[in-house]
């Protein structure tokens, strides 16, 4: 157990185990989102209320719950820096950061773009909305806040301690349905208690936000081998690596 | 897809009857092919991004090393 933690500390073990994971990860995320996506499109019947527009679902819901998902993750991340130190922990929640921003920004817009046929507008301000919209500006915050330091040491207790205050935001943007009176209606699926949502489209629906979990997965895991590289540019590991590159 | 198709009970079968229904989803085509296509070139961009990054990273590390190497090899006098 404890050696686990202590190759996880290990910059080249680590690069060398994300490669091996991303060879089988990747071609499978991308089959399923493939999948995901001509099963949404093509094969579900129309919703009865809203039409073929709310086939956006298959994108805007998975997108929105793997924002969130990965606003926790960095947040551990940046306190487990913060108490122990651990660089590596430092390296995730650096490289979560814009892919959370890229899932975010997917849920606003494609929020956006269903709105319009759906409530008649393309934006409104109503609690839902405006606290994911803060979601994007407290991850590009974080993005921004890293380069705005010299001393990287510096930079990752700053935006650990940005995320970790940003915490707050998260049980808004999933109660904000039920607190306010929205526009956006409430969640579908349910853990506990019946879904409201039928068979055939829950089970495509499922698949997209697996799908969608396995996507930010490899995105951080790819942003975390290209940031290895360049904070262990002088390690003996990343030269013998660069030495094997073919130059032009 | 035809009738054939939709005979056989338990295939999957597709909604749209033909391409031009599919484009224009009854008036929801151009809303919900915007949001994928949007989708799909952020995916994109997320996973090319830091491969590239990566990438061009180590050519240029590699340029570094093969440089530092000459110079190496000049000052001892053992280039060819």
């Amino acid at each position: 157990m404890w050696s686990f933690f202590h190759k996880l500390g290990s910059p080249p073990w680590l690069y060398a185990i994300s490669g091996v994971i991303l060879r089988w990860l990747l071609p499978l995320t991308l089959l399923a989102l493939a999948v995901g996506m001509a099963w949404g499109v093509l094969f579900t019947s129309p919703d009865f209320r809203q039409g073929n527009s709310y086939r956006i679902i298959y994108i805007h819901v998975p997108a929105a719950v793997v924002a969130l998902a990965g606003y926790y993750l960095m947040a551990i991340a940046g306190a487990i820096n913060l108490i122990w130190r651990m660089k590596m922990a430092d390296v995730a929640m650096k490289a979560a950061a814009p892919v959370g921003a890229a899932f975010t920004f997917i849920a606003l817009f494609t929020g956006a773009v269903w709105g319009k046929p759906t409530w008649g507008t393309w934006w409104v301000w109503d609690a839902r909305i405006t606290s994911m919209l803060i979601l994007l500006f407290l991850y590009l915050g974080v993005v921004a806040l890293y380069e705005a330091f010299d001393n990287k040491e510096a930079a990752g207790k700053a935006c650990a301690v940005l995320s970790l205050v940003g915490m707050v935001n998260i049980p808004i943007i999933y109660k904000s349905v039920d607190w306010w009176y929205s526009l956006h209606q409430p969640a579908s699926i349910k853990f506990t208690g019946d879904s409201t949502i039928d068979s055939s489209m829950l089970y495509p629906l499922q698949l997209m936000i697996a799908a969608f979990y396995a996507l930010f997965t490899c995105c951080l895991l790819l942003n975390m081998r290209a940031e290895l590289l360049q904070r262990e540019a002088r390690s003996q590991w990343v030269r013998k690596l660069a030495s094997a590159v073919e130059t032009p | 897809m035809g009738e054939k198709a939709r005979q056989r009970s338990g295939d999957p079968v597709m909604y749209f009857d033909s391409l031009h229904a599919l484009l224009t989803m009854e008036g929801h085509g151009v809303y919900v092919w915007t949001a994928y296509l949007l989708t799909i070139v952020v995916i994109a961009a997320a996973l090319l991004g830091p491969l590239r990054r990566r990438k061009r990273f180590l050519l240029q590390l590699a340029a570094e090393l093969k440089r530092a190497q000459r110079a190496h090899d000049v000052s001892a006098g053992t280039e060819p």
